[in-house]
């Protein structure tokens, strides 16, 4: 009961989780009742299988692994405002898909995987180079910096597109939508788990990695290995979604910063916590973007894109007042 | 005359400077000393009119400060804070020509010429005059800035703790610089200052500031005193005469 | 002095042979007359986009104090985009708003100014003084414009995208002489508007403080020239459509020619470097890539290799 208490938060999350799973199985254009299931409708057990499911489960692991990637970026670059939004990771993901599909026609989509996360490593790598070498280092010029150099490489992105007549085809794909997740091809999102844990496991190493060099020297951690490490594990993260559902905005960057508020920098409880409210985040703009123009949907790219925008805004404001 | 009466800053909850009034000696030079967060520097900020005062008079020559012309009241008062970390391309002339800007408007005038001329040989900066002020070191760039103070020719001259990041030789020719602008300039300086021996040995005048407010304020003399920085800082004073100097120990 | 003064003229004349080149390649001599009819409004639009990127970023620069930022990233070249895009989407590709050049033009310029002014009394004014929380806020508004736009560019109809796609990019086509002659008259209004605070940009570079020190009203200054700054950029975008890193190109080879801190040479250099920039660059994708790329693509390849590099450059030094 004592430890019931003491998580309640987490608890409460959870079950709020799973609440909204439940719900988010029982929409669709295919109305389905738990009784469907019991009497082994074969039409409803296969909509499930192949398509509600999948989805849910693809909702939950982005949320996760959006979340956790902007929690882990904040802390390697000692900056709130940093995620793989505003340090180009995911432009450089993107790049990688357009590169792919164009230049490797019959591409599949773990390879696709492959050269989304190959560009999303370099850019974040070039970003966090410059990062820690640039001498004004203003909480919000680093992510201004940031989104430039995101803009340089989505014009490139804009450049293939614009050569081989895609920029339509393009503003599809990169924008998040979940509707066409199907089993078979979103599996590539369960490259995150590894990486969630390694990055629970090592999370003592991030953190001390996130005070800085010196910081890290003294306390006897290896600071390039555990950063490097850190960057690679943000652009798989980023990446195994960027690929599979494609960019949805702001989540990395709100929902740490909200935990962050409530919870302070302690990364390890972080981790849980940002895991679940991402997660929750996810799922419920998924819900809503499902139910405001039933039976179409919208997707959650731009679901997010709004809701995220005006959060992240308030958030700025907020942090303002108080510093 | 520069007079402050009744002057209060709050920010947020809090209130930083309260009700504070005191007067300005003409052609002296006046401290202020006080702990950390006494409120010096804001009340230095408020009478430099970088933030706005909420209550209070802050007056020039019987007129308020803020019924001044920016630029007439540049022509007056000078400030110079403590970041001056300029990221701009600027030679040492070029930086004291800006001070001429109130006078001129950018178009310096034969009088400009001559006025940087003069702040520049009486900072000793002629052989620097042509070098880049971040090719400069601390005591040298800190020069440049007074040399501009200087062309800037103003009666009264306001300093936020101008000595951090220099050393004591550079500290000490410092404020003999400044004692000379004062008597032979007939200028009136305002020091924010830390060190106390540093404002007893330069200043005519210290006013001392402890949670918002004046808590002593006169001559040197009268506030080199054991008991009197006793209760600014709380900790245990002792006070030498040395060569006719107050220098005060701590422990 | 003199050798500032020597350098503008040298940029001068190299910018005046750019436009030479421009007016006169591959010009066949039978039609010089419609061709020049053709040519001569693109010069013009190019000069007027110069003015307003080349002055607006260097400005722009000086308040926030650095090199590196453009004004672009305040999120009006996102609600260019996003306004273009409603229109296609819910009026139609043959829509009066679409085809007609000025209308379209008039209505995007009203909008953006609109929405610059109103940025301003919401965020400047209520929220104090940081311009670097403004543009991070702008930023965000950016990409919130940016996810509309590509939802509804995803659900267009394709014929009618590519009445769109035009649009998405910029392009000095198009160009008559009410449009140009509008754009002249909001750069003269704006010039107007700040003309005492143009000449303290020299004092305003030194920082708030010093600037308040030389008795500047360097708050009220900053106000008026951070409005002139959004409405010169949306004019820019109304006129030729988004061209995110010309404003950055051409004020930081200006910087690195001239290295000096006066305004007079930086703001002019920039115009002329810009005027050189877009002619030079139109010639090539007229003429070298016929057509195959676009002159706001390849602006914004070439633009952001040169701030990657800057930055690498930058922080090397440092």
């Amino acid at each position: 009961m004592r430890l019931l208490l003491k998580y309640k938060w987490r608890v409460l999350g959870i079950v709020l989780i799973l609440a909204l799973s439940l719900v988010s199985l029982s929409i669709g254009v295919k109305s389905i009742s738990l009784s469907d299931l019991f009497s082994q409708d074969d039409l409803s057990i296969k909509v499930m299988l192949v398509g509600r499911i999948p989805r849910l489960v693809a909702v939950l692991l982005s949320g996760i692994a959006l979340s956790v990637g902007g929690l882990l970026m904040q802390q390697l670059a000692r900056n709130k405002y940093v995620s793989p939004q505003t340090g180009a990771t995911i432009d450089g993901a993107q790049l990688g898909v357009i590169i792919a599909m164009v230049f490797i026609p019959s591409i599949s989509l773990k390879e696709k995987a492959l050269m989304a996360f190959l560009f999303a490593t370099i850019s974040t790598l070039i970003f966090m180079y410059i990062v820690q070498k640039i001498k004004f280092k203003d909480i919000i010029f680093v992510p201004l910096v940031g989104m430039m150099f995101g803009g340089v490489i989505s014009s490139t992105t804009q450049f293939i597109a614009y050569k081989y007549d895609l920029v339509q085809n393009a503003s599809d794909w990169l924008q998040g939508d979940f509707s066409l997740i199907l089993k078979g091809n979103y599996e590539t999102l369960f490259l995150c788990l590894p990486c969630i844990i390694i990055a629970y496991i090592y999370a003592h190493h991030f953190n001390i990695v996130g005070m800085g060099e010196s910081f890290a020297k003294n306390l006897g951690v290896n600071y390039n290995v555990v950063l490097y490490t850190g960057l690679i594990i943000v652009s798989l993260l980023t990446a195994s979604v960027v690929v599979t559902v494609g960019t949805i905005p702001f989540v990395g960057l709100i929902v740490p910063n909200i935990i962050s508020i409530y919870k302070g920098d302690q990364l390890r409880t972080n981790l849980i916590d940002t895991s679940i409210v991402g997660a929750l985040f996810l799922l419920v703009c998924d819900l809503f973007g499902r139910l405001v123009i039933f039976p179409y949907e919208i997707p959650i790219g731009l679901t997010v894109g709004i809701i995220g925008s005006a959060m992240f805004i308030a958030l700025i404001l907020r942090g303002k007042k108080h510093a | 005359m520069l007079q402050v009466q009744e002057l209060s800053k709050s920010f947020g909850q809090k209130l930083v400077v309260d009700g504070v009034s005191l007067e300005i000696h003409k052609n002296k030079i006046t401290s202020f000393i006080g702990p950390n967060g006494a409120g010096k520097s804001t009340v230095f900020n408020l009478i430099s009119r970088l933030i706005m005062r909420d209550e209070g008079h802050i007056g020039l020559d019987e007129v308020d400060i803020s019924n001044w012309k920016s630029n007439e009241l540049s022509k007056r008062i000078a400030i110079l804070k403590q970041n001056n970390s300029l990221q701009l391309k600027l030679t040492v002339r070029e930086l004291v020509a800006f001070g001429r800007f109130p006078h001129s408007q950018g178009r310096l005038n034969e009088e400009d010429e001559t006025k940087i001329d003069e702040a520049l040989s009486y900072m000793e900066l002629e052989e620097f005059s042509d070098k880049f002020i971040d090719e400069l070191s601390g005591g040298q760039r800190q020069r440049a800035y007074i040399a501009m103070v200087i062309a800037q020719d103003t009666d009264y001259i306001l300093l936020d703790e101008p000595l951090n990041n220099l050393d004591i030789k550079h500290a000490m020719n410092f404020m003999k610089m400044i004692q000379k602008l004062c008597y032979e300039l007939n200028k009136t300086v305002i020091i924010v200052m830390h060190d106390i021996n540093f404002a007893s040995c330069y200043s005519d005048y210290i006013v001392a500031f402890k949670e918002g407010q004046i808590i002593a304020s006169g001559s040197t003399e009268d506030i080199m005193k054991e008991h009197i920085l006793e209760e600014i800082y709380e900790i245990p004073f002792a006070i030498h005469e040395l060569n006719g100097k107050k220098i005060c120990v701590y422990y | 002095m003199h050798k500032y003064n020597k350098k503008l003229i040298w940029i001068g004349l190299l910018t005046l042979a750019a436009i030479v080149l421009f007016l006169t390649i591959n010009i066949n001599p039978k039609y010089i007359q419609y061709a020049l009819k053709l040519r001569v409004p693109k010069i013009f639009a190019m000069i007027l986009a110069s003015i307003c990127l080349g002055a607006g970023t260097m400005i722009f620069q000086t308040i926030t104090n650095n090199r590196v930022l453009t004004p672009c990233i305040l999120g009006l070249t996102s609600l260019y985009v996003m306004l273009q895009t409603i229109i296609v989407f819910f009026l139609g590709a043959s829509h009066v708003l679409v085809t007609n050049r000025n209308l379209n033009f008039i209505l995007s310029l009203i909008l953006l100014a609109f929405a610059s002014v109103l940025v301003f009394r919401v965020l400047f004014l209520k929220q104090g003084k940081n311009v670097l929380y403004i543009l991070l806020i702008g930023t965000i508004m950016g990409q919130f414009f940016g996810s509309i736009s590509s939802f509804l560019q995803r659900v267009i109809d394709p014929n009618e995208f590519l009445a769109l796609q035009n649009k998405l990019f910029a392009s000095f086509k198009n160009m008559n002489s009410s449009i140009l002659l509008i754009t002249v008259i909001c750069i003269v209004l704006l010039f107007l508007y700040t003309r005492n605070e143009l000449k303290q940009l020299d004092v305003i570079a030194l920082g708030r403080e010093h600037a308040i020190n030389l008795g500047i009203n360097y708050d009220k200054a900053i106000k008026k020239l951070m409005l002139s700054v959004t409405l010169l950029v949306g004019v820019a975008t109304a006129l030729v459509g988004p061209i995110t890193f010309l404003g950055f190109i051409i004020t930081n080879v200006a910087r690195e020619i001239f290295k000096t801190y006066r305004h007079t040479y930086l703001i002019g250099g920039s115009i002329l470097i810009g005027i050189f920039t877009l002619a030079f660059a139109q010639v090539l994708v007229e003429h070298i890539f016929n057509f195959s790329t676009t002159l706001s693509v390849l602006i914004n390849l070439i633009g952001g290799i040169y701030f990657i590099a800057t930055l690498l450059i930058q922080s090397k030094k440092a």
